[in-house]
């Protein structure tokens, strides 16, 4: 394994808050192993930064290993950085040269206001789950587990759908500034299993017109979501979206 | 104080059902007019708030991050326990039971282990129901694998992302509390001080982390979800933002800290590769079921590995000590946690780590992948390989995954009665915040079984026996002294780390404590080395206050700030630990002290002395905390040594 340290140009999207307004700022790190993840190295400018008596780079991130869905950076253009599925957080700076220059943003959409620095909120996510990405079940009184038979394919393809981490990734990638691959994989892993399918039209009909309301833009198959997705998430779950969508409006 | 653990009378298998009978139940109109707050949306908070919320309480849960679905219970990767007996392998409730109190090497309440394998099954049929896709076989029905410390097939599981599943359909149940009006969220909000009136919990002071504001929240009850406190070693698996600190202000409140030494250090986690790391990540217990660990035989192999002479695919099957399934033939690579954290420990202070560090062992796939095929190991496991690819550039399926046990979880919390409230009346700790199921070990697929059935089935019933004498109170004002003081308290302490303006970062502290506690109160403990950590932990506590730099204001969006305050926690709670795990004059479970262990190097309990759980009190910053004893008794399962050799 190649261990040479690396010394890079950061060129970091600063901003105070929702109202200020933000801009680049750049600053050199060194020393960098390339077995050091990408947010390792953000710990180690902003330890610089502190040191130095400046204030450091605020960026959200929590599990550090791919799945809570909290970080979300935009790096060199691409959410989550230049490897293919994954996060920020596994992103490692292997993937990089000594002597390169990063560009580091947050999310940018209408529907993500920046909180401060990289960090943006996303409660619109929360927002267009509450209109309708569940089952309604109350805690008690369901079946035993295994009396509904579930094909292993259909089982399988509900989890697939059902991978989505809600960081915005595809958001953030989207021309249109569009939720629609989020939308679609909940929407689709519910849909593919007995007890999801029950409410599966209303569900898509409510969810959509939620992510409409909040801001997000229109889907107009780019596929550019698909290709930045951390989880690999299938546009044709956006299909599935689609007739389910169809099906609510014929019945109305 | 005085602990009552309100363990019901009877036969253990009858001591549920009959509380339950007994529970006093509140009426659908009185439920509207009680208000509940529920801090941490994990498995045990999102399941409470949103079953607390069906039954038409009004609750406010609070989270630390941008969105419920973010909490550490997502990072669960390999299943969820129920005693279904899906498998005909001849599975039980009993069994279940009996295997977590082994597991949890006789340092668990029996009547809490029992009424969890009770509800387990229920959790798993409430799952299904919510839309979780668990693996199923062809035939539609739902597949099992196996976990260490049981010889039955009981773990249900969703690929590797089994947390993330439960997790969100624990979230899209609270999304449908929210969305029909019994459930506020708050994101973004952290829990900074419990407040107590007249000796009853009464609500809580929150700071808004966007804005910077503290903000007061009153309730009849109060509940803590908010996890373990694995993140006082720096590194462990726990998610970067986890923390001890509603706990630990729980504690200080008045509420009773049981067992803060258990900490369970997992087998299976990627080994550290230098001193720029800022976490370590786990690779799922459920990979022991196929992967096979070993060190070399010979000496001269490590040496020509190290140096990169040698790959491990060309060490000779001969030449490889596959040294689980040597010491432990029963259960082979399938032993508790506890035991192959230590069996790895052992192999590589022998000198047959093999990286560069010596703090390494093979988990090998090669007799699975010649036995099943390529494809079938990356349906079982895919996610996981590629995470370990993502992460150390190397390819699992051709060459074997280095691992080395690490800091995952803590058996040890807030100590809770069996209605799982605390010594605090109207204050509840349930999930990995209390101590109360897994004794000195958590079994795997435990954690994820704990936290639902707490939130699920026992919190949302118990809460009535409390919650029905408060029917007639009136809304919990926020505008007393009480509040005044907790807020005002806090507002002090931010300002004061503020104004230290010294010379080292939170981090740098925090890597220094990390140290402290790998060193003397990790793997192996001594009495030596505790008294060394206590002297330690109290030294790095005062240099702290007086030399950490905190950047930036309060009335912002600060995360040093954030990390700042749970720091000054963990730098007590450190404390704690280390004298919880000196007066423990015993090695049970993952507290092992190197003076008490069998010739065969396994952990030697004291059952005459130590059989009880360790309910610590505080004092006041200065003054050491005092300890009060819940005896343990069994009934049904009698304490032996464990055995998972035959």
């Amino acid at each position: 394994m190649e261990n040479k340290l690396m010394n890079l140009t950061l060129k970091v999207w600063r901003q105070k808050n929702a109202k200020e307004k933000g801009g680049f700022e750049t600053y050199p790190v060194e020393g960098i192993s390339p077995d050091t993840s990408f947010l390792e190295m953000i710990d180690i400018l902003n330890n610089k930064l502190i040191h130095e008596g400046k204030e450091p780079v605020a960026f959200d991130h929590d599990c550090r290993e791919g799945i809570c869905g909290m970080c979300s950076l935009y790096i060199n253009g691409h959410a989550h950085g230049p490897d293919s599925e994954i996060t920020t957080c596994q992103l490692h700076m292997r993937k990089f040269r000594d002597g390169d220059t990063i560009t580091i943003e947050p999310w940018r959409s209408a529907a993500f206001p920046v909180v401060r620095d990289l960090v943006v909120e996303r409660q619109a996510f929360d927002k267009i789950l509450q209109a309708g990405g569940f089952v309604n079940v109350n805690t008690g009184g369901v079946p035993d587990a295994n009396a509904i038979p579930i094909p292993k394919e259909d089982a399988d393809e509900s989890m697939d759908a059902a991978a989505c981490i809600g960081c915005g990734a595809c958001v953030a990638t989207c021309k249109n500034g569009s939720a629609m691959l989020f939308v679609a994989a909940r929407v689709s892993s519910l849909a593919k299993l007995p007890q999801g399918k029950v409410e599966a039209a209303r569900r898509a009909k409510a969810m959509v017109a939620k992510m409409d309301e909040l801001g997000f833009g229109n889907c107009t198959n780019t596929g550019a979501c698909q290709a930045e997705c951390p989880k690999g998430i299938s546009v044709s779950h956006i299909a599935r979206l689609h007739r389910e969508f169809l099906s609510a409006k014929f019945k109305d | 104080m005085k602990l009552n653990s309100n363990i019901p009378a009877g036969e253990l298998t009858a001591k549920w059902g009959a509380h339950k009978a007994a529970i006093k139940v509140v009426s659908p109109a009185n439920k509207r007019k009680l208000d509940i707050i529920v801090v941490g949306t994990g498995l045990g908070g999102g399941a409470a708030a949103a079953s607390l919320g069906e039954l038409g309480y009004n609750v406010k849960v609070f989270c630390i991050s941008d969105s419920p679905r973010r909490a550490h219970s997502i990072a669960a990767q390999g299943g969820i326990n129920a005693a279904k007996n899906y498998q005909n392998d001849n599975d039980s409730v009993y069994r279940l039971f009996y295997d977590t109190i082994k597991g949890g090497d006789y340092r668990a309440r029996e009547a809490n282990v029992y009424r969890l394998a009770e509800v387990a099954n229920l959790i798993i049929d409430q799952c299904v129901a919510q839309g979780v896709p668990f693996a199923r076989e062809y035939g539609g029905l739902l597949d099992n694998r196996s976990f260490g410390g049981a010889q039955v097939s009981r773990t249900f599981y969703a690929r590797g992302q089994t947390g993330q599943q439960l997790l969100l359909g624990a979230y899209a149940a609270l999304n449908r509390a929210v969305s029909k009006g019994n459930v506020k969220s708050y994101p973004r909000h952290e829990m900074l001080d419990l407040v107590v009136e007249d000796g009853e919990a009464k609500g809580i002071i929150a700071r808004n982390l966007v804005t910077g504001e503290l903000e007061r929240f009153g309730a009849h009850a109060v509940v803590v979800a908010t996890g373990g406190y694995g993140n006082v070693f720096f590194l462990s698996t726990n998610a970067m933002n986890s923390n001890g600190s509603a706990a630990f202000q729980c504690y200080r409140k008045g509420a009773a800290f049981a067992n803060p030494c258990f900490t369970q250090i997992h087998p299976t986690c990627i080994p550290v590769h230098g001193d720029q790391q800022s976490k370590l990540t786990l690779m799922s217990e459920s990979l022991r079921n196929d992967g096979r660990i070993w060190v070399p035989k010979k000496m001269e192999d490590v040496k020509a590995i190290r140096s990169g002479a040698k790959k491990a695919s060309d060490i000779d099957e001969k030449d490889r000590d596959y040294y689980l399934e040597r010491r432990y033939p029963a259960f082979g690579n399938l032993v508790p946690r506890d035991v192959a954290s230590r069996a790895a420990k052992e192999r590589c202070d022998a000198g047959f780590g093999v990286n560069e560090t010596g703090l390494a062992v093979f988990l090998d796939f090669k007799t699975a992948i010649e036995r099943l095929g390529v494809d079938v190991i990356r349906a079982r496991y895919g996610n996981l390989f590629q995470m370990y690819e993502k992460i150390t550039d190397v390819d699992p399926y051709k060459e074997p995954m280095m691992i080395y046990p690490a800091v995952h979880y803590t058996m040890g919390g807030i100590w809770v009665d069996y209605d799982l409230m605390t010594t605090i009346p109207g204050l509840y700790a349930i999930g990995e915040a209390n101590f109360s199921d897994h004794g000195a070990n958590r079994l795997g697929a435990s954690a994820l079984m704990q936290g639902l059935a707490d939130g699920y089935f026992v919190l949302p019933y118990t809460i009535g026996n409390y919650l029905a004498k408060k029917i007639q109170e009136p809304k919990v004002s926020t505008d007393t002294p009480a509040f005044e003081q907790a807020e005002k308290a806090i507002e002090d302490k931010i300002a004061k780390l503020l104004s230290i303006k010294g010379r080292h970062t939170v981090d740098e502290f925090h890597k220094k404590l990390g140290h402290v506690m790998w060193e003397d109160v990790g793997m192996a403990r001594s009495k030596e080395s505790l008294e060394r950590a206590i002297v330690e932990i109290a030294k790095l506590r005062k240099e702290f206050w007086k030399d950490v730099y905190v950047p930036g204001q309060n009335g912002e969006f600060n995360q040093e700030v954030e990390k700042a305050l749970r720091l000054v926690d963990f730098l007590e709670l450190g404390e704690l630990m280390a004298r919880d795990a000196l007066n423990r004059n015993e090695s049970c479970g993952g507290h092992f002290r190197v003076e008490y262990q069998t010739p065969e190097g396994e952990a030697m309990r004291d059952d005459k002395n130590y059989a009880y759980v360790a309910a610590w009190e505080y004092k006041g910053e200065d003054a050491a905390p005092v300890m009060h004893k819940e005896e343990l008794h069994f009934e049904v399962a009698h304490p032996a040594q464990r055995n998972y050799k035959d």
